[in-house]
Protein backbone atom coordinates (compact mmCIF):
# COMPACT_ATOMS: atom_id res chain seq x y z
CA UNK A 1 0.00 0.00 0.00
CA UNK A 2 1.06 3.55 -0.70
CA UNK A 3 0.56 5.77 2.32
CA UNK A 4 0.18 9.52 1.85
CA UNK A 5 1.14 11.59 4.89
CA UNK A 6 -1.36 14.44 4.93
CA UNK A 7 -1.15 15.12 8.67
CA UNK A 8 -1.66 18.80 9.45
CA UNK A 9 -2.96 19.61 5.97
CA UNK A 10 -6.32 21.37 5.66
CA UNK A 11 -8.92 20.67 2.98
CA UNK A 12 -8.60 20.40 0.04
CA UNK A 13 -4.88 19.60 0.29
CA UNK A 14 -5.26 15.90 1.26
CA UNK A 15 -7.56 15.37 -1.73
CA UNK A 16 -5.20 17.21 -4.07
CA UNK A 17 -2.39 14.97 -2.81
CA UNK A 18 -4.56 11.87 -3.35
CA UNK A 19 -5.43 12.92 -6.90
CA UNK A 20 -1.80 13.69 -7.70
CA UNK A 21 -0.33 10.46 -6.34
CA UNK A 22 -2.91 7.63 -6.46
CA UNK A 23 -1.48 6.47 -9.79
CA UNK A 24 1.68 5.48 -7.94
CA UNK A 25 -0.34 2.45 -6.81
CA UNK A 26 -0.94 -0.39 -9.29
CA UNK A 27 -4.54 -0.91 -10.41
CA UNK A 28 -6.14 -3.05 -7.70
CA UNK A 29 -3.79 -1.82 -4.96
CA UNK A 30 -4.55 0.40 -2.00
CA UNK A 31 -3.72 4.01 -1.27
CA UNK A 32 -3.96 5.18 2.37
CA UNK A 33 -4.61 8.85 3.02
CA UNK A 34 -3.44 9.68 6.56
CA UNK A 35 -5.14 12.93 7.45
CA UNK A 36 -5.97 14.96 10.55
CA UNK A 37 -8.36 17.23 8.63
CA UNK A 38 -12.01 16.64 9.61
CA UNK A 39 -13.22 17.05 6.03
CA UNK A 40 -11.11 14.14 4.71
CA UNK A 41 -13.55 11.66 6.27
CA UNK A 42 -16.21 12.85 3.81
CA UNK A 43 -14.12 14.12 0.95
CA UNK A 44 -12.04 10.98 0.31
CA UNK A 45 -15.22 8.90 -0.31
CA UNK A 46 -16.71 11.78 -2.37
CA UNK A 47 -13.54 11.97 -4.46
CA UNK A 48 -13.71 8.20 -5.09
CA UNK A 49 -17.31 8.50 -6.25
CA UNK A 50 -16.55 11.45 -8.55
CA UNK A 51 -13.36 9.94 -9.97
CA UNK A 52 -14.61 6.36 -10.30
CA UNK A 53 -12.27 4.86 -7.68
CA UNK A 54 -13.26 2.53 -4.84
CA UNK A 55 -13.49 3.76 -1.26
CA UNK A 56 -12.61 0.85 1.02
CA UNK A 57 -12.99 2.38 4.50
CA UNK A 58 -11.22 3.95 7.40
CA UNK A 59 -8.66 2.60 9.84
CA UNK A 60 -5.85 4.08 11.91
CA UNK A 61 -2.24 4.78 11.06
CA UNK A 62 0.47 3.64 13.51
CA UNK A 63 0.20 6.87 15.52
CA UNK A 64 -3.59 6.66 15.73
CA UNK A 65 -4.28 9.23 13.00
CA UNK A 66 -7.28 8.33 10.80
CA UNK A 67 -6.29 6.63 7.54
CA UNK A 68 -8.74 6.56 4.61
CA UNK A 69 -8.26 3.66 2.22
CA UNK A 70 -8.81 3.88 -1.52
CA UNK A 71 -8.47 1.05 -4.04
CA UNK A 72 -7.25 2.18 -7.44
CA UNK A 73 -9.64 0.67 -9.97
CA UNK A 74 -8.45 2.37 -13.14
CA UNK B 1 -28.85 62.45 13.92
CA UNK B 2 -27.65 61.97 10.35
CA UNK B 3 -24.10 62.40 11.67
CA UNK B 4 -24.52 59.55 14.17
CA UNK B 5 -25.94 57.25 11.54
CA UNK B 6 -22.98 57.95 9.27
CA UNK B 7 -20.56 57.20 12.06
CA UNK B 8 -22.19 53.89 13.01
CA UNK B 9 -22.08 52.44 9.51
CA UNK B 10 -18.65 53.84 8.60
CA UNK B 11 -16.39 51.15 7.23
CA UNK B 12 -19.29 48.93 6.18
CA UNK B 13 -18.85 47.73 2.63
CA UNK B 14 -21.18 45.29 0.94
CA UNK B 15 -20.52 42.97 -1.94
CA UNK B 16 -22.04 44.52 -5.04
CA UNK B 17 -24.38 41.57 -5.57
CA UNK B 18 -25.76 39.70 -2.57
CA UNK B 19 -26.37 36.06 -3.52
CA UNK B 20 -26.76 35.00 0.10
CA UNK B 21 -30.49 35.59 0.59
CA UNK B 22 -30.87 32.26 2.41
CA UNK B 23 -28.76 33.71 5.24
CA UNK B 24 -30.69 36.96 5.33
CA UNK B 25 -32.77 39.05 2.93
CA UNK B 26 -32.71 42.84 2.93
CA UNK B 27 -35.78 44.42 4.46
CA UNK B 28 -38.78 44.28 2.10
CA UNK B 29 -40.03 47.77 1.15
CA UNK B 30 -43.44 46.88 2.60
CA UNK B 31 -41.77 46.03 5.92
CA UNK B 32 -39.74 49.22 5.99
CA UNK B 33 -42.79 51.48 5.73
CA UNK B 34 -44.69 49.53 8.38
CA UNK B 35 -41.69 49.41 10.69
CA UNK B 36 -41.17 53.15 10.59
CA UNK B 37 -44.84 53.83 11.29
CA UNK B 38 -45.00 51.22 14.06
CA UNK B 39 -41.85 52.39 15.85
CA UNK B 40 -43.78 55.41 17.10
CA UNK B 41 -47.13 53.66 17.61
CA UNK B 42 -46.09 50.28 19.02
CA UNK B 43 -43.54 50.95 21.74
CA UNK B 44 -45.82 50.57 24.77
CA UNK B 45 -46.50 47.47 26.87
CA UNK B 46 -49.29 45.55 25.11
CA UNK B 47 -50.49 44.13 28.44
CA UNK B 48 -51.42 47.50 29.92
CA UNK B 49 -54.86 49.03 29.68
CA UNK B 50 -54.17 52.64 28.70
CA UNK B 51 -54.41 54.10 25.22
CA UNK B 52 -50.81 53.72 24.04
CA UNK B 53 -50.71 50.18 25.41
CA UNK B 54 -53.93 49.33 23.57
CA UNK B 55 -52.31 50.67 20.40
CA UNK B 56 -49.37 48.30 20.87
CA UNK B 57 -51.74 45.41 21.59
CA UNK B 58 -53.76 46.20 18.49
CA UNK B 59 -50.63 46.23 16.32
CA UNK B 60 -49.47 42.92 17.80
CA UNK B 61 -52.89 41.36 17.17
CA UNK B 62 -52.81 42.71 13.62
CA UNK B 63 -49.40 41.17 13.07
CA UNK B 64 -50.67 37.80 14.28
CA UNK B 65 -53.73 38.06 12.06
CA UNK B 66 -51.69 38.90 8.96
CA UNK B 67 -49.24 36.03 9.54
CA UNK B 68 -52.11 33.59 10.13
CA UNK B 69 -53.75 34.63 6.89
CA UNK B 70 -50.50 34.45 4.88
CA UNK B 71 -49.72 30.96 6.19
CA UNK B 72 -53.31 29.62 6.18
CA UNK B 73 -53.28 28.83 9.88
CA UNK B 74 -55.47 29.99 12.77
CA UNK B 75 -54.64 33.23 14.55
CA UNK B 76 -54.32 31.48 17.91
CA UNK B 77 -51.74 29.13 16.39
CA UNK B 78 -49.27 32.00 15.80
CA UNK B 79 -46.70 33.27 18.30
CA UNK B 80 -43.87 35.73 17.78
CA UNK B 81 -40.51 34.79 19.25
CA UNK B 82 -37.18 36.58 19.54
CA UNK B 83 -35.64 34.73 16.56
CA UNK B 84 -36.05 31.75 14.25
CA UNK B 85 -33.75 29.76 16.53
CA UNK B 86 -35.93 30.64 19.51
CA UNK B 87 -39.00 29.50 17.57
CA UNK B 88 -37.25 26.21 16.73
CA UNK B 89 -36.30 25.63 20.36
CA UNK B 90 -39.77 26.47 21.66
CA UNK B 91 -41.55 24.45 18.99
CA UNK B 92 -39.45 21.32 19.30
CA UNK B 93 -38.98 21.35 23.07
CA UNK B 94 -42.55 22.48 23.81
CA UNK B 95 -43.92 19.42 21.99
CA UNK B 96 -41.37 17.22 23.77
CA UNK B 97 -42.15 18.69 27.20
CA UNK B 98 -45.83 17.92 26.77
CA UNK B 99 -45.08 14.21 26.32
CA UNK B 100 -42.29 13.39 28.75
CA UNK B 101 -39.86 14.96 31.19
CA UNK B 102 -36.50 16.07 29.87
CA UNK B 103 -33.88 13.31 29.98
CA UNK B 104 -36.47 10.51 29.90
CA UNK B 105 -37.23 10.43 26.20
CA UNK B 106 -35.66 10.78 22.75
CA UNK B 107 -35.79 13.38 20.01
CA UNK B 108 -35.69 11.83 16.53
CA UNK B 109 -34.45 14.08 13.74
CA UNK B 110 -33.04 13.91 10.24
CA UNK B 111 -29.30 14.17 9.72
CA UNK B 112 -29.72 17.39 7.71
CA UNK B 113 -31.64 19.52 10.23
CA UNK B 114 -30.43 23.04 11.00
CA UNK B 115 -27.99 23.26 13.90
CA UNK B 116 -30.74 24.92 15.98
CA UNK B 117 -32.60 21.58 15.93
CA UNK B 118 -29.45 19.58 16.63
CA UNK B 119 -28.54 21.77 19.61
CA UNK B 120 -32.10 21.61 20.98
CA UNK B 121 -32.07 17.80 20.65
CA UNK B 122 -28.75 17.50 22.46
CA UNK B 123 -29.96 19.88 25.19
CA UNK B 124 -33.02 17.66 25.61
CA UNK B 125 -30.77 14.69 26.23
CA UNK B 126 -30.80 11.94 23.71
CA UNK B 127 -31.29 12.17 19.98
CA UNK B 128 -31.67 9.62 17.22
CA UNK B 129 -30.44 10.64 13.78
CA UNK B 130 -32.25 9.50 10.64
CA UNK B 131 -30.03 9.38 7.55
CA UNK B 132 -30.74 10.86 4.13
CA UNK B 133 -29.99 9.78 0.56
CA UNK B 134 -27.52 11.51 -1.76
CA UNK B 135 -30.15 14.14 -2.66
CA UNK B 136 -30.77 14.92 1.00
CA UNK B 137 -34.17 13.21 1.19
CA UNK B 138 -35.49 11.38 4.23
CA UNK B 139 -37.52 8.25 3.55
CA UNK B 140 -40.69 7.96 5.55
CA UNK B 141 -39.94 4.32 6.40
CA UNK B 142 -36.75 5.37 8.19
CA UNK B 143 -38.33 8.28 10.01
CA UNK B 144 -41.38 6.27 11.07
CA UNK B 145 -39.32 3.25 12.15
CA UNK B 146 -37.02 5.36 14.33
CA UNK B 147 -40.05 6.99 15.94
CA UNK B 148 -41.39 3.65 17.21
CA UNK B 149 -40.67 2.56 20.76
CA UNK B 150 -42.80 4.61 23.08
CA UNK B 151 -39.85 6.64 24.36
CA UNK B 152 -39.89 9.20 21.56
CA UNK B 153 -40.91 12.68 22.69
CA UNK B 154 -40.91 14.38 19.29
CA UNK B 155 -39.68 13.86 15.75
CA UNK B 156 -38.19 16.78 13.82
CA UNK B 157 -38.13 17.18 10.06
CA UNK B 158 -37.45 20.37 8.14
CA UNK B 159 -39.77 21.54 5.37
CA UNK B 160 -36.75 22.21 3.16
CA UNK B 161 -33.02 22.24 3.62
CA UNK B 162 -31.31 25.55 4.23
CA UNK B 163 -28.04 24.53 2.57
CA UNK B 164 -28.98 22.41 -0.43
CA UNK B 165 -32.66 23.31 -0.97
CA UNK B 166 -34.08 19.78 -0.92
CA UNK B 167 -37.78 19.79 0.02
CA UNK B 168 -38.96 17.07 2.39
CA UNK B 169 -42.32 15.36 2.03
CA UNK B 170 -43.58 16.41 5.46
CA UNK B 171 -47.27 15.79 4.79
CA UNK B 172 -46.57 12.17 3.83
CA UNK B 173 -45.23 11.03 7.21
CA UNK B 174 -47.56 9.23 9.60
CA UNK B 175 -45.74 8.81 12.88
CA UNK B 176 -46.64 5.98 15.28
CA UNK B 177 -47.94 6.24 18.86
CA UNK B 178 -49.10 9.83 18.48
CA UNK B 179 -45.51 11.11 18.22
CA UNK B 180 -45.79 14.78 17.18
CA UNK B 181 -43.76 16.13 14.26
CA UNK B 182 -41.92 19.40 14.62
CA UNK B 183 -41.23 21.12 11.30
CA UNK B 184 -38.41 23.64 10.97
CA UNK B 185 -39.81 25.76 8.14
CA UNK B 186 -37.25 28.57 8.39
CA UNK B 187 -35.79 27.91 4.94
CA UNK B 188 -39.13 27.86 3.10
CA UNK B 189 -41.59 30.03 5.03
CA UNK B 190 -43.02 32.68 2.73
CA UNK B 191 -41.43 31.14 -0.37
CA UNK B 192 -43.46 27.91 -0.39
CA UNK B 193 -46.86 27.11 1.12
CA UNK B 194 -46.68 25.16 4.37
CA UNK B 195 -47.68 21.50 4.13
CA UNK B 196 -51.37 21.41 5.02
CA UNK B 197 -51.02 18.61 7.54
CA UNK B 198 -48.52 16.24 9.09
CA UNK B 199 -46.96 18.64 11.61
CA UNK B 200 -47.85 19.75 15.13
CA UNK B 201 -45.57 22.77 15.48
CA UNK B 202 -43.41 24.76 13.07
CA UNK B 203 -40.88 27.58 13.10
CA UNK B 204 -40.00 30.43 10.76
CA UNK B 205 -37.52 33.30 10.74
CA UNK B 206 -38.53 36.76 9.52
CA UNK B 207 -35.17 37.98 8.24
CA UNK B 208 -35.15 35.09 5.76
CA UNK B 209 -38.24 36.48 4.01
CA UNK B 210 -37.39 40.18 4.17
CA UNK B 211 -38.67 41.00 7.64
CA UNK B 212 -36.39 42.38 10.33
CA UNK B 213 -33.97 40.14 12.23
CA UNK B 214 -34.95 39.26 15.78
CA UNK B 215 -38.44 38.02 14.89
CA UNK B 216 -39.30 34.35 14.74
CA UNK B 217 -42.69 32.79 14.12
CA UNK B 218 -43.77 29.79 16.15
CA UNK B 219 -46.84 27.89 14.97
CA UNK B 220 -48.51 25.38 17.26
CA UNK B 221 -51.50 23.52 15.86
CA UNK B 222 -54.68 23.85 17.80
CA UNK B 223 -54.92 20.10 18.43
CA UNK B 224 -51.25 19.76 19.45
CA UNK B 225 -50.11 19.33 23.04
CA UNK B 226 -47.47 21.92 23.87
CA UNK B 227 -45.96 22.94 27.21
CA UNK B 228 -43.64 25.82 28.00
CA UNK B 229 -40.16 24.21 28.06
CA UNK B 230 -38.46 27.25 29.57
CA UNK B 231 -39.22 29.53 32.55
CA UNK B 232 -42.68 31.06 32.27
CA UNK B 233 -43.34 34.74 31.77
CA UNK B 234 -46.48 36.78 32.19
CA UNK B 235 -46.77 38.16 28.68
CA UNK B 236 -49.76 38.41 26.40
CA UNK B 237 -48.79 35.16 24.67
CA UNK B 238 -47.99 32.22 26.98
CA UNK B 239 -45.80 30.53 24.37
CA UNK B 240 -43.20 33.29 24.19
CA UNK B 241 -41.33 35.14 26.90
CA UNK B 242 -39.88 38.62 27.15
CA UNK B 243 -41.19 41.99 26.08
CA UNK B 244 -42.69 41.81 22.59
CA UNK B 245 -40.97 43.71 19.78
CA UNK B 246 -44.28 44.92 18.39
CA UNK B 247 -42.95 47.13 15.54
CA UNK B 248 -40.65 44.35 14.29
CA UNK B 249 -43.41 41.72 14.51
CA UNK B 250 -45.73 43.93 12.47
CA UNK B 251 -43.00 44.62 9.91
CA UNK B 252 -42.28 40.87 9.69
CA UNK B 253 -45.98 40.25 9.07
CA UNK B 254 -46.13 42.93 6.36
CA UNK B 255 -43.09 41.46 4.62
CA UNK B 256 -44.56 37.97 4.78
CA UNK B 257 -47.85 39.14 3.32
CA UNK B 258 -46.01 40.90 0.47
CA UNK B 259 -43.69 37.97 -0.22
CA UNK B 260 -46.59 35.51 -0.32
CA UNK B 261 -48.52 37.79 -2.68
CA UNK B 262 -45.51 38.07 -5.00
CA UNK B 263 -44.19 34.53 -4.76
CA UNK B 264 -45.72 33.00 -7.86
CA UNK B 265 -43.86 35.56 -9.93
CA UNK B 266 -40.70 35.58 -7.77
CA UNK B 267 -40.43 31.80 -7.68
CA UNK B 268 -40.86 31.42 -11.44
CA UNK B 269 -38.05 33.93 -11.97
CA UNK B 270 -35.84 32.30 -9.36
CA UNK B 271 -36.34 28.78 -10.69
CA UNK B 272 -35.18 29.91 -14.14
CA UNK B 273 -32.19 31.85 -12.78
CA UNK B 274 -31.16 29.01 -10.48
CA UNK B 275 -31.40 26.58 -13.42
CA UNK B 276 -28.96 28.85 -15.23
CA UNK B 277 -26.49 28.67 -12.31
CA UNK B 278 -26.99 24.90 -12.04
CA UNK B 279 -26.06 24.52 -15.72
CA UNK B 280 -23.00 26.76 -15.35
CA UNK B 281 -21.81 24.81 -12.30
CA UNK B 282 -22.48 21.44 -13.97
CA UNK B 283 -20.36 22.54 -16.93
CA UNK B 284 -17.33 23.08 -14.69
CA UNK B 285 -14.92 20.14 -14.64
CA UNK B 286 -14.92 18.02 -11.47
CA UNK B 287 -17.86 19.89 -9.98
CA UNK B 288 -21.08 18.48 -8.61
CA UNK B 289 -24.35 20.26 -7.99
CA UNK B 290 -25.78 19.11 -4.67
CA UNK B 291 -29.42 18.58 -3.65
CA UNK B 292 -32.68 17.49 -5.25
CA UNK B 293 -32.85 18.92 -8.78
CA UNK B 294 -36.66 18.97 -8.87
CA UNK B 295 -38.21 19.07 -5.41
CA UNK B 296 -36.21 22.03 -4.14
CA UNK B 297 -36.40 25.58 -2.91
CA UNK B 298 -36.79 27.93 -5.88
CA UNK B 299 -34.05 30.40 -4.98
CA UNK B 300 -31.11 28.29 -3.90
CA UNK B 301 -28.39 26.11 -5.43
CA UNK B 302 -25.29 24.52 -3.92
CA UNK B 303 -22.30 23.03 -5.69
CA UNK B 304 -18.85 21.73 -4.76
CA UNK B 305 -15.66 21.99 -6.82
CA UNK B 306 -12.96 19.36 -6.38
CA UNK B 307 -9.47 20.61 -5.41
CA UNK B 308 -10.69 24.13 -4.54
CA UNK B 309 -10.44 25.77 -1.12
CA UNK B 310 -13.92 26.94 -0.07
CA UNK B 311 -12.68 30.00 1.77
CA UNK B 312 -10.58 31.08 -1.20
CA UNK B 313 -13.59 30.58 -3.48
CA UNK B 314 -15.86 32.74 -1.32
CA UNK B 315 -13.17 35.40 -0.98
CA UNK B 316 -12.42 35.53 -4.69
CA UNK B 317 -16.12 35.67 -5.63
CA UNK B 318 -16.52 38.50 -3.13
CA UNK B 319 -13.60 40.31 -4.74
CA UNK B 320 -15.40 39.90 -8.09
CA UNK B 321 -18.52 41.42 -6.54
CA UNK B 322 -20.59 38.39 -5.50
CA UNK B 323 -21.49 37.56 -1.91
CA UNK B 324 -22.11 33.82 -1.42
CA UNK B 325 -22.11 31.31 1.46
CA UNK B 326 -20.18 28.05 1.80
CA UNK B 327 -20.48 24.82 3.79
CA UNK B 328 -16.77 24.04 3.58
CA UNK B 329 -14.90 23.46 6.83
CA UNK B 330 -12.47 26.32 6.26
CA UNK B 331 -15.37 28.80 6.15
CA UNK B 332 -16.95 27.58 9.42
CA UNK B 333 -16.15 28.89 12.88
CA UNK B 334 -15.87 25.27 14.05
CA UNK B 335 -13.55 24.21 11.18
CA UNK B 336 -15.92 21.27 10.74
CA UNK B 337 -17.45 20.73 7.31
CA UNK B 338 -21.20 21.13 6.86
CA UNK B 339 -23.02 18.25 8.54
CA UNK B 340 -25.60 18.48 5.75
CA UNK B 341 -23.09 17.88 2.96
CA UNK B 342 -21.42 15.15 5.04
CA UNK B 343 -24.73 13.33 5.64
CA UNK B 344 -25.47 13.38 1.89
CA UNK B 345 -22.03 12.01 1.03
CA UNK B 346 -21.41 15.18 -0.98
CA UNK B 347 -18.00 16.76 -1.44
CA UNK B 348 -17.55 19.26 1.40
CA UNK B 349 -14.63 21.31 0.13
CA UNK B 350 -14.86 23.93 -2.60
CA UNK B 351 -18.51 24.42 -1.66
CA UNK B 352 -20.61 27.41 -2.66
CA UNK B 353 -24.25 28.18 -1.90
CA UNK B 354 -25.90 30.72 -4.16
CA UNK B 355 -29.28 31.99 -2.94
CA UNK B 356 -31.23 34.68 -4.73
CA UNK B 357 -33.22 37.50 -3.19
CA UNK B 358 -36.25 39.10 -4.79
CA UNK B 359 -34.13 41.72 -6.59
CA UNK B 360 -31.74 39.28 -8.28
CA UNK B 361 -31.58 39.99 -11.99
CA UNK B 362 -30.83 37.96 -15.09
CA UNK B 363 -27.84 40.23 -15.80
CA UNK B 364 -26.33 39.55 -12.37
CA UNK B 365 -26.75 35.81 -12.79
CA UNK B 366 -25.26 35.89 -16.30
CA UNK B 367 -22.26 37.82 -14.98
CA UNK B 368 -21.86 35.30 -12.15
CA UNK B 369 -21.94 32.42 -14.64
CA UNK B 370 -19.33 34.20 -16.75
CA UNK B 371 -16.99 34.84 -13.82
CA UNK B 372 -17.37 31.45 -12.09
CA UNK B 373 -15.29 29.29 -14.48
CA UNK B 374 -12.44 31.82 -14.41
CA UNK B 375 -12.47 31.96 -10.62
CA UNK B 376 -12.50 28.16 -10.21
CA UNK B 377 -9.81 27.63 -12.85
CA UNK B 378 -7.68 30.37 -11.27
CA UNK B 379 -7.85 28.75 -7.83
CA UNK B 380 -7.03 25.30 -9.22
CA UNK B 381 -4.00 26.55 -11.13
Amino acid sequence: MIELDCRGQLCPLPIIELARRYTEAEVGDLVGVVATDAAARYDVPAWCRMRGQEYVGEDLADDGTPRYLVRRTS
Amino acid sequence: MRQWATRYVAGVRNAAVDFDAASSEPLHPAARDVLLAALDRGYADPRRLHGRARDARLLLDNAREVVAEALHVRRDEVSFTSSGTDAVHRGLLGLASARAPRGRSRVVHSAVEHSAVLHAASWWGSGTVVGVDSLGRVYDGDLVEQSIGGDVAVTALQSANHEVGTVQDVGAFELPDGVPLFMDACASMGRLPLPEHGWSAAAGSAHKWGGPAGVGVLLVRQAARWEQPFPHDDRADARSTGFENVPAALAAAAALQAVVAEREDTNARHVALVDRVRRAASDLPDTEVVGDPVRRLPHLVTFSCLYVNGEALVTELDRRGFGVASGSACTASTLEPSHVLAAMGALTHGNVRVSLGRDATQAQVEEFCRVLPEVVAGLRA
